[in-house]
Parts: C-alpha cells; sequence; structure tokens
C-alpha cells in the first residue's frame, strides 16, 4: 500500500500512522450517554469502501482522509483533512 | 473410527491406503436445536463440548469454505495461560488444562507439545512487571518461573544477550505453554464432534437471519437454504462485524489484519516459543524444522487477508535483534488473517440483545491458544443460557458498564492492542 499525499506525492506506507474511521463525529458536550458510548466504543467495521483518518508523520505531518477498500487495500482517494492546511491544496 | 496404536499399525503394514475419512460432510437437515455460524476450532470445539459435555447433540455447524481456512489455519499455533487480569486468568488456564487432556479427550493426536513460553526481559522494569505477572499467575494455581539471566543464558545460548540496546536480561518463563498442530485442532474437534452426530456443513454461508413476530432469531438463511434453529451461536472471529450486522447489531470491533511467517526448515535451535520484550516478535520452530514467527498487527483495518512490507520489516527486525544469526535464512512463506480487534483487547463470549443469537467474538490476536475454554464456555452459555464462570467477565455490555479487560493498558484503540 502507498498513499498519495496531496501536500507531498506518493509516499511509502511506514510514513503513515492510522486513525480509524473517519464517521464518527464527536458528540457535542452534554450528548447523552448513549451517544458518546456509540462514538467511542461501537464500529461499522466496513468490509469495502470506507474513508478514514491517516496521519502522515514521516513527511508534511498533516491529517489526511483516505477513502479505501479494506476488502482489497484499493485507495480511491486522498484530501486533506479539515484543519490540515486544505486550503493550500484547494481542498 | 477409534484410532490406537493398532490402527496406525494396521494402517502402516497396508500401506496407508485404508485410512477412512474422520468426520462426515453433512448436507443440512431442516432445522437443528443450535446452529453454530463457522467452522473454525472455536465453532468445532463448541459444538463438541455441546453434545459431549451437555448432552446437546443435534447441532450443525455451518462453514463458509471449509473448516479451518480462517484464523484456524493462519495462527502461529502457541498456547499458552500467562494472562495478568481477572477474568483472563482464569479463563486462558481453564483452556490451558484442556489442552493438556485434548488428544485424549478427542482420541486424536493434536500434536500438543508443552516445550514452554518464554518472555524476554530487557529492563529492571520490564523484569518488575514480569516478576508482577508471574506472581499473579502463581497465585492463581499457573505455573510461572522468573529467570535472570544465567538461567536464560543456559536455556537459550544463543541469544545476542549483549545487544547494546536492548541487552537480554532474564525471561518470565511458563513450562507448560508450547504449541500444537492448528490443523489437527480443527480435525480433531471435527472427528469427535461427528461421531457423536453432529452436522458439519461447509460451502454454506450464512446469508441472514430468520425472525419471528418478536424478533427472536428462529434460524439462518444459508447458500443452501433455510435452517431452523433453536439457538444460534456465532463464532467468526474476522467477520463478527458482518455477521451481527446482518441481525442489526453493532459491534465494539474493528478487523485487522495480523502477518505470520515460516522460514525454510533449519536443524533444530529454539527449544521453545520465546518472544521478543523491547518489540514485537514471537518465534518457535515447528516439527518439520520451520521458523514461525510473527508480531504486531498491521495497524489498520482490512478483511483482505494480506498485509504489507513495514509490518513485515519490523517483524524481522525483531528477529534480527534476538538472534542475528537467522539473517542468512530464507523465508518461505508469510499470509495474513483477519482478527476481530475489540476494543479493550479481551473477547466478547455473550448472550446478544437479538433473542436466540449469542457472540463469540473479540479475540484480537490470542484466539487459537483459548480454542478448547472458548468451545467450553460457549457451549455452557448456549445449554444454560447462563455464562460460565470462567467466562463471566467477557461480557457484550462491559463496554457501556466500564468493566473493560484491558491487559495493555490502551483503552478503545483496537489497533494498540
Amino acid at each position: 500500500m502507498r498513499i498519495v499525499c496531496p501536500f507531498c506525492g506518493e509516499r511509502e506506507l511506514g510514513e503513515f500512522t492510522y486513525l480509524g474511521d473517519a464517521k464518527p463525529v464527536r458528540p457535542v458536550a452534554g450528548a447523552s450517554e448513549d451517544e458518546v458510548f456509540d462514538y467511542v466504543y461501537l464500529r461499522d467495521n466496513v468490509a469495502g469502501a470506507t474513508s478514514e483518518y491517516w496521519y502522515h508523520g514521516g513527511g508534511c505531518r498533516a491529517w489526511l482522509k483516505v477513502s479505501r477498500n479494506t476488502l482489497t487495500h484499493e485507495i480511491s482517494a486522498v484530501e486533506p483533512a479539515a484543519g490540515a492546511g486544505a486550503a493550500k491544496v484547494g481542498a | 473410527m477409534k484410532y490406537s496404536i493398532f490402527s496406525l499399525a494396521r494402517a502402516a503394514l497396508s500401506g496407508h491406503k485404508n485410512w477412512q475419512r474422520t468426520w462426515r460432510d453433512a448436507t443440512p437437515k431442516d432445522r437443528y436445536d443450535v446452529v453454530i455460524i463457522g467452522g473454525g476450532g472455536h465453532g468445532l470445539a463448541t459444538a463438541w463440548f455441546l453434545a459431549s459435555e451437555y448432552g446437546i447433540k443435534n447441532v450443525a455447524v455451518l462453514e463458509k469454505g471449509w473448516i479451518g481456512s480462517g484464523n484456524a489455519g493462519r495462527n502461529t499455533t502457541i498456547i499458552r495461560s500467562n494472562y495478568g487480569l481477572p477474568g483472563n486468568t482464569g479463563f486462558y488456564e481453564l483452556s490451558m488444562k484442556l489442552w493438556e487432556r485434548m488428544e485424549q479427550d478427542l482420541n486424536y493426536n493434536t500434536m500438543v507439545s508443552q516445550r514452554g513460553v518464554i518472555n524476554l526481559y530487557h529492563s529492571d522494569a520490564q523484569r518488575d512487571a514480569y516478576a508482577r505477572r508471574g506472581n499473579t499467575m502463581r497465585i492463581n494455581g499457573i505455573d510461572a518461573e522468573l529467570l535472570d539471566l544465567a538461567a536464560v543464558r543456559k536455556m537459550i545460548p544463543f541469544l545476542n544477550f549483549d545487544n547494546a540496546r536492548f541487552p537480554v536480561q532474564g525471561g518470565l518463563l511458563q513450562r507448560r505453554g508450547g504449541t500444537a498442530r492448528h490443523d489437527a485442532v480443527v480435525w480433531g474437534y471435527a472427528h469427535a464432534a461427528s461421531a457423536l452426530g453432529v452436522d458439519i456443513i461447509q460451502n454454506c454461508e450464512v446469508t441472514g437471519f430468520v425472525r419471528d413476530a418478536n424478533g427472536k432469531v428462529t434460524g439462518v438463511e444459508t447458500s443452501r437454504g433455510k435452517i431452523g434453529a433453536g439457538k444460534v451461536g456465532m463464532a467468526v472471529a474476522g467477520s463478527s462485524s458482518r455477521v451481527a450486522a446482518m441481525a442489526g447489531l453493532r459491534l465494539p470491533i474493528e478487523s485487522h489484519v495480523l502477518q505470520a511467517f515460516v522460514s525454510e526448515a533449519i536443524k533444530p535451535l529454539i527449544p521453545g516459543v520465546m518472544t521478543f520484550g523491547a518489540g514485537h516478535f514471537y518465534v518457535s520452530q515447528s516439527d518439520k524444522g520451520g521458523l514461525v514467527f510473527g508480531g504486531d498487527i498491521d495497524g489498520y483495518n482490512s478483511y483482505a487477508q494480506r498485509g504489507n512490507m513495514p509490518v513485515m520489516e519490523d517483524v524481522c527486525e525483531g528477529g534480527m535483534a534476538l538472534m542475528p544469526m537467522i539473517g542468512r535464512v530464507r523465508l518461505l512463506r508469510q499470509w495474513g488473517g483477519i482478527m476481530d480487534m475489540s476494543m479493550d483487547g479481551s473477547p466478547i463470549i455473550d448472550k446478544t440483545p437479538v433473542d436466540g443469537l449469542f457472540i463469540n467474538a473479540g479475540w484480537c490476536y490470542g484466539g487459537f491458544k483459548a480454542t478448547p475454554g472458548s468451545g467450553f464456555v460457549f457451549a455452557h452459555l448456549l445449554a444454560r443460557d447462563e455464562s460460565h464462570k470462567e467466562a463471566a467477565r467477557f461480557r457484550l455490555d462491559r463496554f457501556r458498564t466500564g468493566a473493560m479487560i484491558d491487559e495493555k493498558g490502551q483503552g478503545a484503540q483496537p489497533n494498540l492492542h
């Protein structure tokens, strides 16, 4: 697996660290216990196309949102995560 | 058929032409008292314990491929019970005791070899942590010995003891740990379960659950038709989220890939199972001579049953740090299996919120050693509708109540367990 970083170009996997599914959204302060439990512990654990957060620690140190297929490891898109210099690449 | 020294001699003298098939490849009936989804070690063990221990013989094991084609045939065959937390300690020792009598119980040679498992330590702090774990084991009646440097040198003289960064200082040894032949464990449970009337049905993929008006599971839809069931137990680690989703459940689990490796065969070298404490590397030597080893999971969600190069490099570096002389040994094979990584690194064996559906999941990369214990306690749960006392903490709702069993103390980040 190689990831095409929007800032650095194509780099080998060892430069990146995985966080996980990009779908769960942190609940607002005062959210119910159920919402917090769901966010912290439950996962869709998709078999197929999914989007997830990766950190380019061995390069530009930006957080990236990677669209990847968990059945094949095929990567279809990589974009900067919100707040990770997205404006600089026009994303 | 029953195996004995006489059957072995008879078969040998007749040129090994008359071996009988060891278990029945069944076709599905309309209904069973219990249907187990997953024909791996855990599913087959569950079926055997249901039939032999709990008297429930109208049981089917449904396997989407062939039995043992998933993680049961992909692991590094290590058995041990050196856990430190309440819940795990007793459960894995129950499993260890079942390993010790497995071959007699099943009338099948599963090549259980108690050649010892040693965890090496490389610093004073790590020695203290291992001493604590060893003490926990001993007060729970499990064997553990803390070896100093001289004892390790005597036992494994070829290690790189003077590694400048990670000198070997000693190790925590469990002599009763060791290895077993993983495929034979699958075949052994199939052999013994089939003889008691359990139907083992291959190429039968579950595609949905049949539910009554109250939502109770009353059967499964499969690629070979509908099969009715009094109760359904799922033992499909790696694919637990996918199967549970058919019943509308989301689980505290992520699927990750773990790689394993075998070298070309070399002369007998490694006395038992060893782990490198300064990285993540574990190794044993198979009876055929190959070094069987592994390390960390790759760290990203995957269902692909294959991994990537950075972890291969990391694992081989661990091996080289410990035994530089294996640098010229060639790698023979490498493969991946899909792990049910739970949110605290420990398994789940429980009822589900769906009536009639029971779950056995979340084994992370420790499922093989748990095979007999898992089958025993899951059969208990299915037969009695209540948890076995050694599995009472493996609850599905522990993530909500806060009763986590987190050996590594990593929190809810599955790829770090």
